[in-house]
């Protein structure tokens, strides 16, 4: 399968995405300017800073012509992973619900977090199985070890909508007890779409996918629940 | 046409910004301060007035977080130029 990434001007994490992507798969950059998604099976909306993050994050960037191909694509049931300025872009694109507002300790925070997996079953987090950490208790959600690094990603969305997500099953991540530094409402570190093809967070699992250099490799399950899922294996 | 779009955070929506501002003002003694709200300005020429609705649904602000008023500046403040 071939993995499309994104690349806006002010995107900063582009190329871990698409080595990360490339342990899996065959991968590609698709630059902003560019309506052709090269006929890839799944795209990749990276992190960084698209257009300077300016008027709000993701605002500008949701108008740009690979993201129109990118709309069309998701409408059309493609797999989209936006990862947090890309989680930001879909949310503007409202190919997501909800918002991502000022980190409640208005800071800039880059830290590793624990991130508990609330639907194993999805198109992105199918491989996110046993051979994770459990936290030694086979009752417990299975744990994610991802950094994340932003100043915009409190997740909020209206009251309604949040319960009409935690119904349908939308809330895939949530940050472990003690973990959520932002303020995202019901601990929500990342959502996906009602038809499951589209999913967002805010933590960085394209950085997460060595040992060696990222202290974790849990990054890199994300990205092979993408590759299962296009190549048809059973869950 | 000049006109000038007021974008504020939701009412009931957690604004850090205006909190962090709230507890720095009693401490250079300015007391009795409270519900302090941040927001964004913009300010632009149009042709069509009719369209800033749509701008600001679409671009300038975020409906599902923010709110927008828009005002209409009939007359053109002069500009600092005019005056020399």
């Amino acid at each position: 399968m071939k993995f499309g990434v994104l690349q806006f001007p002010g995107s900063c994490d582009e190329v871990d995405a698409l080595n990360a992507a490339a342990r899996v798969g065959d991968a590609e950059l698709i630059w902003h300017a560019d309506r052709d998604l090269k006929g890839i099976d799944a795209i990749v909306v990276p992190g960084g800073f698209s257009y300077g993050d300016y008027l709000r994050a993701g605002a500008i960037a949701r108008f740009s012509p690979a993201m129109e191909s990118v709309i069309a694509f998701a409408r059309d049931g493609g797999l989209v992973l936006g990862i947090c300025n890309g989680f930001q872009v879909l949310c503007e694109a409202r190919l997501l619900p909800g918002a991502l507002l000022a980190n409640v300790n208005l800071r800039f925070t880059s830290r590793q977090l624990a991130l508990e997996v609330v639907r194993a079953d999805t198109a992105f987090t199918r491989a996110c199985g046993s051979d994770v950490d459990t936290g030694g208790l086979a009752s417990s959600p299975v744990r994610l070890s991802i950094p994340a690094k932003h100043a915009w990603g409190r997740y909020y969305a209206g009251k309604d909508t949040l319960a009409e997500m935690e119904h349908a099953g939308q809330v895939v991540l949530r940050y472990a007890p003690g973990q959520n530094f932002n303020g995202s409402l019901h601990d929500i570190a990342g959502v996906c779409n009602e038809a499951g093809n589209v999913f967002g967070l805010m933590p960085h699992p394209e950085h997460a996918v060595d040992e060696l250099i990222g202290g974790s490799a849990d990054g890199l399950t994300i990205f092979e629940s993408m590759r299962l899922t296009v190549e048809g294996a059973p869950a | 046409m000049r006109a000038r779009v007021l974008i504020r955070p939701k009412a009931g929506i957690l604004d850090p910004q205006g909190e962090a501002v709230q507890r720095a003002l009693p401490a250079l003694g300015f007391q009795g301060v409270s519900d302090v709200r941040i927001g964004r300005l913009v300010e632009l020429d149009v042709g069509d007035s009719t369209q800033l609705d749509a701008m600001c649904e679409k671009l300038l602000a975020n409906p599902l977080v923010e709110d927008y008023e828009v005002q209409l500046l009939e007359v053109q403040p002069p500009s600092s130029d005019a005056d020399t």
